[in-house]
Protein backbone atom coordinates (compact mmCIF):
# COMPACT_ATOMS: atom_id res chain seq x y z
CA UNK A 1 0.00 0.00 0.00
CA UNK A 2 1.45 3.34 -1.01
CA UNK A 3 2.03 5.53 2.05
CA UNK A 4 1.90 8.78 0.17
CA UNK A 5 -1.34 8.15 -1.70
CA UNK A 6 -4.25 10.28 -0.52
CA UNK A 7 -6.36 8.29 1.85
CA UNK A 8 -9.91 8.61 0.74
CA UNK A 9 -12.92 7.97 2.96
CA UNK A 10 -15.50 5.88 1.13
CA UNK A 11 -17.93 5.64 4.01
CA UNK A 12 -18.67 8.43 6.47
CA UNK A 13 -21.22 7.91 9.21
CA UNK A 14 -22.30 10.93 11.26
CA UNK A 15 -24.42 10.70 14.39
CA UNK A 16 -26.30 7.65 13.15
CA UNK A 17 -28.91 6.46 15.62
CA UNK A 18 -31.84 4.03 15.53
CA UNK A 19 -34.68 3.04 17.78
CA UNK A 20 -36.85 -0.05 18.11
CA UNK A 21 -40.00 1.55 19.48
CA UNK A 22 -38.97 3.31 22.66
CA UNK A 23 -35.66 1.48 22.96
CA UNK A 24 -32.62 3.31 21.66
CA UNK A 25 -30.81 0.45 19.92
CA UNK A 26 -28.13 2.62 18.39
CA UNK A 27 -26.95 5.77 20.11
CA UNK A 28 -25.44 8.40 17.84
CA UNK A 29 -22.54 6.63 16.14
CA UNK A 30 -19.69 8.17 14.17
CA UNK A 31 -17.40 6.03 12.08
CA UNK A 32 -15.62 5.97 8.75
CA UNK A 33 -14.04 3.51 6.35
CA UNK A 34 -11.13 4.37 4.07
CA UNK A 35 -10.82 3.08 0.53
CA UNK A 36 -9.43 -0.44 0.45
CA UNK A 37 -9.73 -0.92 4.22
CA UNK A 38 -11.11 -3.88 6.08
CA UNK A 39 -12.76 -2.52 9.20
CA UNK A 40 -13.91 -4.88 11.92
CA UNK A 41 -16.71 -4.10 14.32
CA UNK A 42 -16.47 -6.12 17.47
CA UNK A 43 -18.64 -6.32 20.51
CA UNK A 44 -20.60 -8.61 22.75
CA UNK A 45 -24.07 -9.89 22.00
CA UNK A 46 -26.57 -7.05 21.99
CA UNK A 47 -23.97 -4.35 21.54
CA UNK A 48 -25.75 -3.05 18.47
CA UNK A 49 -23.46 -4.36 15.74
CA UNK A 50 -26.24 -5.90 13.65
CA UNK A 51 -28.41 -2.86 14.24
CA UNK A 52 -25.61 -0.72 12.86
CA UNK A 53 -25.43 -2.84 9.70
CA UNK A 54 -29.20 -2.70 9.24
CA UNK A 55 -29.13 1.04 9.84
CA UNK A 56 -26.46 1.54 7.16
CA UNK A 57 -28.59 -0.38 4.68
CA UNK A 58 -31.74 1.53 5.54
CA UNK A 59 -33.58 -1.54 6.77
CA UNK A 60 -34.66 0.30 9.92
CA UNK A 61 -35.67 3.92 10.60
CA UNK A 62 -32.70 6.06 11.50
CA UNK A 63 -31.54 9.56 12.31
CA UNK A 64 -28.20 10.91 11.24
CA UNK A 65 -26.21 10.83 8.08
CA UNK A 66 -24.46 8.22 5.98
CA UNK A 67 -22.32 9.21 3.02
CA UNK A 68 -20.98 6.60 0.64
CA UNK A 69 -18.42 7.57 -2.00
CA UNK A 70 -19.37 11.19 -1.61
CA UNK A 71 -23.13 10.72 -1.94
CA UNK A 72 -25.75 10.66 0.77
CA UNK A 73 -27.28 7.26 1.28
CA UNK A 74 -31.06 7.83 1.36
CA UNK A 75 -32.64 6.86 4.63
CA UNK A 76 -35.04 3.91 4.79
CA UNK A 77 -34.40 3.03 1.16
CA UNK A 78 -32.54 -0.24 1.01
CA UNK A 79 -33.00 -0.57 -2.74
CA UNK A 80 -31.19 2.74 -3.24
CA UNK A 81 -28.39 1.69 -0.89
CA UNK A 82 -28.00 -1.54 -2.83
CA UNK A 83 -27.98 0.35 -6.11
CA UNK A 84 -25.14 2.51 -4.78
CA UNK A 85 -23.05 -0.60 -4.29
CA UNK A 86 -23.52 -1.26 -0.59
CA UNK A 87 -24.04 -4.98 -0.25
CA UNK A 88 -24.94 -6.74 2.97
CA UNK A 89 -24.39 -10.39 3.81
CA UNK A 90 -26.94 -10.58 6.62
CA UNK A 91 -26.73 -12.31 9.96
CA UNK A 92 -27.86 -15.90 9.54
CA UNK A 93 -26.90 -15.76 5.88
CA UNK A 94 -30.38 -14.98 4.50
CA UNK A 95 -30.08 -17.36 1.58
CA UNK A 96 -33.24 -18.55 -0.14
CA UNK A 97 -33.63 -22.17 0.92
CA UNK A 98 -36.19 -23.44 -1.60
CA UNK A 99 -34.20 -22.08 -4.53
CA UNK A 100 -31.14 -23.68 -6.10
CA UNK A 101 -27.60 -22.38 -5.68
CA UNK A 102 -27.76 -21.10 -9.25
CA UNK A 103 -31.01 -19.21 -8.62
CA UNK A 104 -29.63 -17.66 -5.43
CA UNK A 105 -26.59 -16.44 -7.35
CA UNK A 106 -28.78 -15.09 -10.14
CA UNK A 107 -30.71 -13.10 -7.57
CA UNK A 108 -27.49 -11.56 -6.38
CA UNK A 109 -27.17 -9.93 -9.77
CA UNK A 110 -30.78 -8.78 -9.65
CA UNK A 111 -29.98 -5.15 -10.37
CA UNK A 112 -27.95 -6.19 -13.40
CA UNK A 113 -30.95 -6.47 -15.64
CA UNK A 114 -30.13 -8.20 -18.88
CA UNK A 115 -26.40 -7.71 -19.43
CA UNK A 116 -25.48 -11.33 -20.10
CA UNK A 117 -21.76 -10.79 -20.65
CA UNK A 118 -21.33 -8.99 -17.34
CA UNK A 119 -23.46 -11.61 -15.57
CA UNK A 120 -21.30 -14.43 -16.94
CA UNK A 121 -18.14 -12.60 -15.91
CA UNK A 122 -19.36 -12.17 -12.35
CA UNK A 123 -20.60 -15.76 -12.11
CA UNK A 124 -17.28 -17.14 -13.29
CA UNK A 125 -15.46 -14.99 -10.75
CA UNK A 126 -17.67 -16.20 -7.88
CA UNK A 127 -17.39 -19.84 -8.91
CA UNK A 128 -13.61 -19.60 -9.14
CA UNK A 129 -13.52 -18.12 -5.62
CA UNK A 130 -15.87 -20.83 -4.31
CA UNK A 131 -15.34 -24.03 -6.30
CA UNK A 132 -17.68 -25.92 -3.99
CA UNK A 133 -20.57 -23.84 -5.25
CA UNK A 134 -19.71 -24.74 -8.83
CA UNK A 135 -20.22 -28.42 -8.00
CA UNK A 136 -23.62 -27.73 -6.47
CA UNK A 137 -25.27 -25.29 -8.84
CA UNK A 138 -28.48 -27.30 -9.18
CA UNK A 139 -28.70 -28.23 -5.55
CA UNK A 140 -31.41 -26.73 -3.40
CA UNK A 141 -29.78 -24.15 -1.15
CA UNK A 142 -31.54 -25.36 1.98
CA UNK A 143 -29.74 -28.70 1.74
CA UNK A 144 -26.24 -27.20 1.78
CA UNK A 145 -24.04 -27.39 4.84
CA UNK A 146 -23.61 -24.31 7.03
CA UNK A 147 -20.26 -23.45 5.54
CA UNK A 148 -21.52 -23.87 1.99
CA UNK A 149 -24.51 -21.68 2.79
CA UNK A 150 -22.19 -18.97 4.04
CA UNK A 151 -20.12 -19.25 0.87
CA UNK A 152 -23.34 -18.96 -1.11
CA UNK A 153 -24.34 -15.87 0.86
CA UNK A 154 -20.98 -14.23 0.14
CA UNK A 155 -21.04 -15.42 -3.47
CA UNK A 156 -24.51 -14.00 -3.93
CA UNK A 157 -23.35 -10.69 -2.50
CA UNK A 158 -20.40 -10.65 -4.90
CA UNK A 159 -22.77 -11.19 -7.82
CA UNK A 160 -24.03 -7.68 -7.08
CA UNK A 161 -20.50 -6.34 -7.82
CA UNK A 162 -20.33 -4.49 -4.51
CA UNK A 163 -18.40 -1.28 -3.99
CA UNK A 164 -18.37 -2.15 -0.29
CA UNK A 165 -19.18 -5.42 1.42
CA UNK A 166 -20.82 -5.60 4.82
CA UNK A 167 -20.76 -8.95 6.59
CA UNK A 168 -22.75 -9.61 9.75
CA UNK A 169 -21.17 -12.43 11.78
CA UNK A 170 -20.19 -14.75 8.92
CA UNK A 171 -18.50 -17.15 11.35
CA UNK A 172 -21.66 -17.85 13.33
CA UNK A 173 -22.21 -21.57 13.77
CA UNK A 174 -19.36 -22.62 11.52
CA UNK A 175 -16.37 -24.87 12.14
CA UNK A 176 -13.00 -23.07 12.47
CA UNK A 177 -11.60 -24.61 9.29
CA UNK A 178 -14.56 -23.35 7.25
CA UNK A 179 -14.34 -19.92 8.85
CA UNK A 180 -10.66 -19.71 7.90
CA UNK A 181 -11.52 -20.56 4.31
CA UNK A 182 -14.14 -17.84 4.11
CA UNK A 183 -12.06 -15.22 5.86
CA UNK A 184 -9.09 -15.89 3.61
CA UNK A 185 -11.37 -15.31 0.62
CA UNK A 186 -12.41 -12.02 2.19
CA UNK A 187 -8.72 -11.23 2.56
CA UNK A 188 -8.23 -11.85 -1.14
CA UNK A 189 -11.13 -9.57 -2.03
CA UNK A 190 -9.89 -6.85 0.29
CA UNK A 191 -6.42 -7.24 -1.18
CA UNK A 192 -7.93 -6.40 -4.56
CA UNK A 193 -9.22 -3.15 -3.14
CA UNK A 194 -12.76 -3.96 -1.99
CA UNK A 195 -13.56 -2.10 1.26
CA UNK A 196 -15.14 -4.42 3.79
CA UNK A 197 -16.91 -4.00 7.11
CA UNK A 198 -16.78 -7.20 9.10
CA UNK A 199 -18.99 -7.57 12.15
CA UNK A 200 -17.88 -10.31 14.48
CA UNK A 201 -18.24 -11.61 17.99
CA UNK A 202 -15.14 -13.78 17.69
CA UNK A 203 -12.42 -11.16 17.99
CA UNK A 204 -9.28 -13.11 17.03
CA UNK A 205 -10.55 -13.84 13.52
CA UNK A 206 -11.38 -10.25 12.73
CA UNK A 207 -8.17 -8.92 14.27
CA UNK A 208 -6.13 -11.02 11.87
CA UNK A 209 -7.57 -9.30 8.81
CA UNK A 210 -8.61 -5.83 9.92
CA UNK A 211 -6.83 -2.53 9.31
CA UNK A 212 -8.86 -0.88 12.04
CA UNK A 213 -11.25 -2.06 14.68
CA UNK A 214 -14.26 -0.43 16.28
CA UNK A 215 -15.52 -1.93 19.50
CA UNK A 216 -19.20 -1.47 20.24
CA UNK A 217 -20.94 -1.65 23.56
CA UNK A 218 -24.57 -1.00 24.45
CA UNK A 219 -25.41 0.78 21.22
CA UNK A 220 -22.43 3.06 20.89
CA UNK A 221 -18.82 2.86 19.80
CA UNK A 222 -16.68 2.35 22.87
CA UNK A 223 -13.32 2.45 21.20
CA UNK A 224 -11.43 2.60 17.93
CA UNK A 225 -8.25 0.56 17.99
CA UNK A 226 -5.34 -0.43 15.83
CA UNK A 227 -5.37 -4.25 15.83
CA UNK A 228 -1.58 -4.37 15.81
CA UNK A 229 -1.52 -2.81 19.25
CA UNK A 230 -3.62 -5.58 20.79
CA UNK A 231 -1.19 -8.09 22.18
CA UNK A 232 -3.41 -9.98 24.57
CA UNK A 233 -6.99 -10.98 25.12
CA UNK A 234 -7.05 -9.04 28.36
CA UNK A 235 -6.51 -5.79 26.56
CA UNK A 236 -9.43 -6.48 24.24
CA UNK A 237 -11.62 -7.61 27.11
CA UNK A 238 -11.11 -4.21 28.68
CA UNK A 239 -12.90 -2.61 25.74
CA UNK A 240 -15.68 -5.18 25.74
CA UNK A 241 -16.42 -4.78 29.41
CA UNK A 242 -16.37 -1.16 29.59
CA UNK B 1 -46.60 -38.13 -13.61
CA UNK B 2 -48.96 -40.94 -12.72
CA UNK B 3 -51.46 -38.44 -11.41
CA UNK B 4 -51.38 -36.49 -14.67
CA UNK B 5 -51.97 -39.67 -16.65
CA UNK B 6 -54.94 -40.48 -14.43
CA UNK B 7 -56.31 -36.98 -14.86
CA UNK B 8 -55.95 -37.19 -18.62
CA UNK B 9 -57.63 -40.61 -18.65
CA UNK B 10 -60.47 -39.25 -16.56
CA UNK B 11 -61.00 -36.33 -18.90
CA UNK B 12 -61.15 -38.65 -21.89
CA UNK B 13 -63.59 -40.88 -20.02
CA UNK B 14 -65.87 -37.96 -19.28
CA UNK B 15 -65.69 -36.86 -22.88
CA UNK B 16 -66.93 -40.19 -24.07
CA UNK B 17 -69.46 -40.89 -21.35
CA UNK B 18 -70.80 -37.39 -20.90
CA UNK B 19 -73.33 -36.52 -18.27
CA UNK B 20 -73.04 -34.92 -14.86
CA UNK B 21 -69.26 -35.21 -14.67
CA UNK B 22 -68.97 -32.43 -17.25
CA UNK B 23 -70.18 -29.94 -14.69
CA UNK B 24 -67.60 -31.24 -12.22
CA UNK B 25 -64.79 -30.85 -14.74
CA UNK B 26 -65.95 -27.35 -15.73
CA UNK B 27 -65.82 -26.47 -12.07
CA UNK B 28 -62.38 -28.06 -11.69
CA UNK B 29 -60.95 -26.23 -14.72
CA UNK B 30 -62.21 -22.87 -13.48
CA UNK B 31 -60.70 -23.53 -10.08
CA UNK B 32 -57.39 -24.49 -11.73
CA UNK B 33 -57.26 -20.90 -12.95
CA UNK B 34 -58.33 -19.40 -9.62
CA UNK B 35 -55.92 -21.47 -7.52
CA UNK B 36 -53.00 -21.03 -9.94
CA UNK B 37 -53.38 -17.28 -9.50
CA UNK B 38 -53.68 -17.57 -5.74
CA UNK B 39 -50.51 -19.67 -5.75
CA UNK B 40 -48.57 -16.85 -7.37
CA UNK B 41 -49.40 -14.58 -4.43
CA UNK B 42 -49.36 -17.15 -1.63
CA UNK B 43 -47.01 -19.79 -2.99
CA UNK B 44 -44.38 -17.89 -4.95
CA UNK B 45 -44.40 -14.64 -2.94
CA UNK B 46 -45.25 -16.27 0.37
CA UNK B 47 -48.11 -13.91 1.30
CA UNK B 48 -51.61 -14.62 2.61
CA UNK B 49 -54.99 -13.80 1.16
CA UNK B 50 -58.41 -14.94 2.31
CA UNK B 51 -60.12 -12.48 0.03
CA UNK B 52 -59.45 -13.36 -3.58
CA UNK B 53 -63.04 -14.47 -3.96
CA UNK B 54 -63.82 -10.73 -3.97
CA UNK B 55 -62.02 -10.27 -7.29
CA UNK B 56 -63.78 -13.27 -8.75
CA UNK B 57 -67.07 -11.76 -7.55
CA UNK B 58 -66.38 -8.32 -9.03
CA UNK B 59 -65.48 -9.70 -12.43
CA UNK B 60 -68.12 -12.42 -12.34
CA UNK B 61 -71.00 -10.17 -11.41
CA UNK B 62 -69.91 -7.52 -13.93
CA UNK B 63 -69.94 -10.19 -16.62
CA UNK B 64 -73.30 -11.50 -15.47
CA UNK B 65 -75.08 -8.15 -15.22
CA UNK B 66 -73.71 -6.70 -18.44
CA UNK B 67 -74.43 -9.76 -20.56
CA UNK B 68 -77.72 -10.90 -19.05
CA UNK B 69 -79.35 -7.52 -18.37
CA UNK B 70 -77.72 -5.22 -20.92
CA UNK B 71 -76.92 -7.56 -23.77
CA UNK B 72 -73.18 -6.91 -23.83
CA UNK B 73 -70.74 -9.22 -25.59
CA UNK B 74 -69.21 -11.68 -23.12
CA UNK B 75 -65.63 -10.66 -23.95
CA UNK B 76 -66.19 -6.94 -23.50
CA UNK B 77 -68.14 -7.53 -20.31
CA UNK B 78 -65.35 -9.73 -18.96
CA UNK B 79 -62.76 -7.13 -19.93
CA UNK B 80 -64.62 -4.50 -17.94
CA UNK B 81 -65.06 -6.95 -15.06
CA UNK B 82 -61.35 -7.69 -15.01
CA UNK B 83 -60.54 -4.01 -15.10
CA UNK B 84 -62.82 -3.50 -12.12
CA UNK B 85 -61.24 -6.37 -10.23
CA UNK B 86 -57.74 -5.04 -10.92
CA UNK B 87 -58.67 -1.53 -9.87
CA UNK B 88 -60.11 -2.86 -6.64
CA UNK B 89 -56.98 -4.94 -6.08
CA UNK B 90 -54.82 -1.86 -6.61
CA UNK B 91 -56.82 0.32 -4.21
CA UNK B 92 -57.07 -2.39 -1.58
CA UNK B 93 -53.58 -3.81 -2.04
CA UNK B 94 -51.64 -0.62 -1.72
CA UNK B 95 -52.33 -0.02 2.00
CA UNK B 96 -52.97 -3.58 3.17
CA UNK B 97 -49.84 -5.16 1.69
CA UNK B 98 -47.77 -3.14 4.15
CA UNK B 99 -49.36 -5.25 6.87
CA UNK B 100 -47.60 -8.37 8.00
CA UNK B 101 -48.71 -11.92 8.68
CA UNK B 102 -51.94 -12.19 10.60
CA UNK B 103 -52.91 -8.58 10.01
CA UNK B 104 -52.67 -9.02 6.25
CA UNK B 105 -54.68 -12.22 6.53
CA UNK B 106 -57.46 -10.47 8.47
CA UNK B 107 -57.52 -7.53 6.09
CA UNK B 108 -57.93 -9.79 3.08
CA UNK B 109 -60.63 -11.77 4.88
CA UNK B 110 -62.47 -8.49 5.37
CA UNK B 111 -62.25 -7.76 1.64
CA UNK B 112 -63.81 -11.10 0.81
CA UNK B 113 -66.61 -10.69 3.35
CA UNK B 114 -67.37 -7.17 2.11
CA UNK B 115 -67.63 -8.45 -1.46
CA UNK B 116 -70.09 -11.10 -0.35
CA UNK B 117 -72.20 -8.54 1.52
CA UNK B 118 -72.26 -6.20 -1.46
CA UNK B 119 -73.45 -9.06 -3.64
CA UNK B 120 -76.23 -9.75 -1.17
CA UNK B 121 -77.28 -6.20 -0.35
CA UNK B 122 -76.98 -4.43 -3.71
CA UNK B 123 -80.19 -6.10 -4.82
CA UNK B 124 -81.01 -3.67 -7.60
CA UNK B 125 -77.95 -4.82 -9.54
CA UNK B 126 -77.08 -8.25 -8.21
CA UNK B 127 -80.62 -9.40 -7.36
CA UNK B 128 -79.33 -10.46 -3.94
CA UNK B 129 -79.78 -14.07 -2.90
CA UNK B 130 -81.96 -14.82 -5.90
CA UNK B 131 -79.01 -14.35 -8.17
CA UNK B 132 -78.87 -13.69 -11.88
CA UNK B 133 -79.87 -16.36 -14.35
CA UNK B 134 -80.04 -16.56 -18.10
CA UNK B 135 -76.43 -15.57 -18.55
CA UNK B 136 -75.47 -16.20 -22.16
CA UNK B 137 -72.67 -18.66 -22.94
CA UNK B 138 -69.15 -17.70 -23.94
CA UNK B 139 -68.56 -16.71 -27.50
CA UNK B 140 -67.61 -14.05 -29.99
CA UNK B 141 -70.44 -12.53 -32.01
CA UNK B 142 -72.59 -15.28 -33.43
CA UNK B 143 -70.12 -18.02 -32.64
CA UNK B 144 -70.96 -19.33 -29.17
CA UNK B 145 -69.88 -22.37 -27.22
CA UNK B 146 -72.95 -24.11 -25.88
CA UNK B 147 -72.23 -27.81 -25.71
CA UNK B 148 -70.78 -29.34 -22.56
CA UNK B 149 -67.87 -30.75 -24.54
CA UNK B 150 -67.20 -27.43 -26.19
CA UNK B 151 -67.19 -25.60 -22.90
CA UNK B 152 -64.87 -28.21 -21.39
CA UNK B 153 -62.40 -27.93 -24.25
CA UNK B 154 -62.38 -24.14 -23.97
CA UNK B 155 -61.98 -24.19 -20.20
CA UNK B 156 -59.20 -26.78 -20.35
CA UNK B 157 -57.34 -24.72 -22.93
CA UNK B 158 -57.67 -21.61 -20.79
CA UNK B 159 -56.62 -23.55 -17.68
CA UNK B 160 -53.57 -24.88 -19.53
CA UNK B 161 -52.66 -21.37 -20.66
CA UNK B 162 -53.04 -20.14 -17.09
CA UNK B 163 -50.66 -22.80 -15.77
CA UNK B 164 -48.15 -22.20 -18.58
CA UNK B 165 -48.18 -18.48 -17.85
CA UNK B 166 -47.61 -19.17 -14.15
CA UNK B 167 -44.70 -21.46 -15.04
CA UNK B 168 -43.25 -18.71 -17.20
CA UNK B 169 -43.60 -16.23 -14.37
CA UNK B 170 -41.81 -18.58 -11.96
CA UNK B 171 -38.87 -18.95 -14.33
CA UNK B 172 -38.62 -15.23 -14.98
CA UNK B 173 -36.73 -12.53 -13.10
CA UNK B 174 -40.07 -11.42 -11.65
CA UNK B 175 -40.76 -14.91 -10.32
CA UNK B 176 -37.35 -15.11 -8.70
CA UNK B 177 -38.00 -11.80 -7.00
CA UNK B 178 -41.30 -13.17 -5.66
CA UNK B 179 -39.61 -16.25 -4.21
CA UNK B 180 -36.86 -14.07 -2.72
CA UNK B 181 -39.52 -12.01 -0.96
CA UNK B 182 -41.03 -15.21 0.40
CA UNK B 183 -37.60 -16.26 1.64
CA UNK B 184 -36.58 -13.09 3.42
CA UNK B 185 -37.94 -9.60 2.78
CA UNK B 186 -34.86 -7.91 4.22
CA UNK B 187 -32.45 -10.04 2.21
CA UNK B 188 -34.54 -9.33 -0.89
CA UNK B 189 -34.43 -5.59 -0.21
CA UNK B 190 -30.69 -5.76 0.31
CA UNK B 191 -30.43 -7.26 -3.18
CA UNK B 192 -32.21 -4.26 -4.63
CA UNK B 193 -35.68 -5.77 -4.91
CA UNK B 194 -38.48 -3.27 -4.28
CA UNK B 195 -40.46 -5.53 -1.98
CA UNK B 196 -43.57 -3.35 -1.64
CA UNK B 197 -43.88 -2.91 -5.39
CA UNK B 198 -43.41 -6.58 -6.19
CA UNK B 199 -45.89 -7.70 -3.55
CA UNK B 200 -48.43 -5.44 -5.22
CA UNK B 201 -47.58 -6.87 -8.64
CA UNK B 202 -48.06 -10.42 -7.32
CA UNK B 203 -51.37 -9.33 -5.80
CA UNK B 204 -52.54 -7.81 -9.10
CA UNK B 205 -51.55 -10.85 -11.15
CA UNK B 206 -53.41 -13.17 -8.81
CA UNK B 207 -56.42 -10.83 -8.83
CA UNK B 208 -56.41 -11.04 -12.64
CA UNK B 209 -56.50 -14.84 -12.46
CA UNK B 210 -59.29 -14.70 -9.87
CA UNK B 211 -61.33 -12.31 -11.99
CA UNK B 212 -60.89 -14.50 -15.06
CA UNK B 213 -62.12 -17.51 -13.11
CA UNK B 214 -65.05 -15.48 -11.82
CA UNK B 215 -66.21 -14.43 -15.27
CA UNK B 216 -65.70 -17.88 -16.77
CA UNK B 217 -67.86 -19.37 -14.05
CA UNK B 218 -70.93 -17.27 -14.82
CA UNK B 219 -70.80 -18.12 -18.51
CA UNK B 220 -70.08 -21.80 -18.03
CA UNK B 221 -72.89 -22.27 -15.54
CA UNK B 222 -75.35 -19.64 -16.79
CA UNK B 223 -76.23 -18.56 -13.28
CA UNK B 224 -74.63 -16.62 -10.43
CA UNK B 225 -75.48 -15.88 -6.81
CA UNK B 226 -73.55 -14.58 -3.80
CA UNK B 227 -72.91 -18.13 -2.56
CA UNK B 228 -70.76 -18.84 -5.62
CA UNK B 229 -68.11 -16.42 -4.36
CA UNK B 230 -68.67 -16.88 -0.66
CA UNK B 231 -66.50 -18.32 2.09
CA UNK B 232 -66.90 -21.78 0.59
CA UNK B 233 -64.81 -20.64 -2.37
CA UNK B 234 -62.03 -19.54 -0.03
CA UNK B 235 -62.00 -22.83 1.88
CA UNK B 236 -62.12 -24.86 -1.31
CA UNK B 237 -59.33 -22.88 -2.94
CA UNK B 238 -57.10 -23.24 0.11
CA UNK B 239 -57.74 -26.98 0.23
CA UNK B 240 -56.86 -27.33 -3.44
CA UNK B 241 -53.77 -25.18 -3.01
CA UNK B 242 -52.35 -27.15 -0.10
CA UNK B 243 -53.36 -30.61 -1.32
CA UNK B 244 -51.83 -29.84 -4.70
CA UNK B 245 -48.68 -28.27 -3.30
CA UNK B 246 -48.34 -24.59 -2.47
CA UNK B 247 -45.40 -22.90 -4.17
CA UNK B 248 -45.07 -25.47 -6.92
CA UNK B 249 -46.07 -24.83 -10.53
CA UNK B 250 -48.23 -27.89 -11.08
CA UNK B 251 -49.64 -28.02 -7.56
CA UNK B 252 -52.67 -25.75 -8.02
CA UNK B 253 -53.86 -27.61 -11.12
CA UNK B 254 -53.30 -30.99 -9.51
CA UNK B 255 -55.03 -29.90 -6.33
CA UNK B 256 -58.00 -28.41 -8.16
CA UNK B 257 -58.55 -31.56 -10.19
CA UNK B 258 -58.13 -33.95 -7.27
CA UNK B 259 -60.25 -32.01 -4.79
CA UNK B 260 -63.01 -31.36 -7.32
CA UNK B 261 -63.15 -34.99 -8.39
CA UNK B 262 -62.66 -36.59 -4.98
CA UNK B 263 -66.32 -36.28 -3.90
CA UNK B 264 -67.36 -38.05 -7.10
CA UNK B 265 -65.22 -41.10 -6.39
CA UNK B 266 -66.84 -41.65 -3.01
CA UNK B 267 -70.40 -40.88 -4.00
CA UNK B 268 -71.40 -44.49 -3.53
CA UNK B 269 -70.72 -44.21 0.17
CA UNK B 270 -73.82 -41.95 0.46
CA UNK B 271 -74.13 -41.19 4.17
CA UNK B 272 -70.42 -41.56 4.82
CA UNK B 273 -69.34 -39.27 1.98
CA UNK B 274 -68.34 -36.28 4.09
CA UNK B 275 -66.48 -38.49 6.53
CA UNK B 276 -64.61 -40.22 3.74
CA UNK B 277 -63.85 -36.91 2.03
CA UNK B 278 -62.32 -35.46 5.19
CA UNK B 279 -60.43 -38.67 5.91
CA UNK B 280 -59.02 -38.83 2.38
CA UNK B 281 -57.81 -35.24 2.58
CA UNK B 282 -56.06 -35.94 5.87
CA UNK B 283 -54.43 -39.08 4.47
CA UNK B 284 -53.17 -37.18 1.41
CA UNK B 285 -51.69 -34.45 3.56
CA UNK B 286 -49.99 -36.92 5.91
CA UNK B 287 -48.27 -38.74 3.07
CA UNK B 288 -47.59 -35.66 1.02
CA UNK B 289 -47.12 -32.77 3.47
CA UNK B 290 -45.83 -30.56 0.71
CA UNK B 291 -48.78 -31.40 -1.46
CA UNK B 292 -49.16 -33.92 -4.26
CA UNK B 293 -46.88 -32.01 -6.64
CA UNK B 294 -44.01 -32.23 -4.21
CA UNK B 295 -44.02 -36.04 -4.14
CA UNK B 296 -41.71 -36.36 -7.13
CA UNK B 297 -39.57 -33.50 -5.84
CA UNK B 298 -39.01 -35.25 -2.50
CA UNK B 299 -37.33 -38.21 -4.14
CA UNK B 300 -35.30 -35.93 -6.43
CA UNK B 301 -34.11 -33.80 -3.54
CA UNK B 302 -33.06 -36.86 -1.56
CA UNK B 303 -31.13 -38.23 -4.50
CA UNK B 304 -29.21 -35.07 -5.21
CA UNK B 305 -28.40 -34.61 -1.52
CA UNK B 306 -27.09 -38.18 -1.44
CA UNK B 307 -25.00 -37.58 -4.56
CA UNK B 308 -23.54 -34.42 -3.09
CA UNK B 309 -22.60 -36.07 0.18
Amino acid sequence: MSGTATIHRVLEVERLSARYGSVEALRPVDLFVNDGELVAILGANGAGKSTLMRALMGLIPTQGRVRFRGHDVPRRNTVAAAAMGLVLVPEGRGIFGPMTVAENLELGAYLLNGNKAEFDRRLERVLSLFPRLKERLDQVAGSLSGGEQQMLAVGRALMADPKMLLLDEPSLGLAPRVVDEILSTLGVLNGEGLPIILVEQKAPLALKLANRVYVMSIGHIAAEIDPRTITSHDELARFYLG
Amino acid sequence: MILWALAAALIVYVFIRGGYLFAVLHFAAIYVIFVTGLNIFMGYAGQVSFGHNAFAAISGYTSAVLTADYGWEPLSAAALGLAGALLCALIVGYPTLRLRGHYLAMATLAIGLIAYEVAVQWGSVTKGYMGISGIPPLGIGRFTVTSDRGILVLLLILAALAVLAAAGIRRSRLGRAFVAIAGSEDAARALGIDVARYKLIAFLISAFYAGTAGSLFVHAVGFVSPEVYGLHMVVLAFTMLYVGGIGTVAGPALGALVVALLPETIRKLSDYQDLAYGALLIVILIFAPGGLASLSKLTWRRTSAKEAA
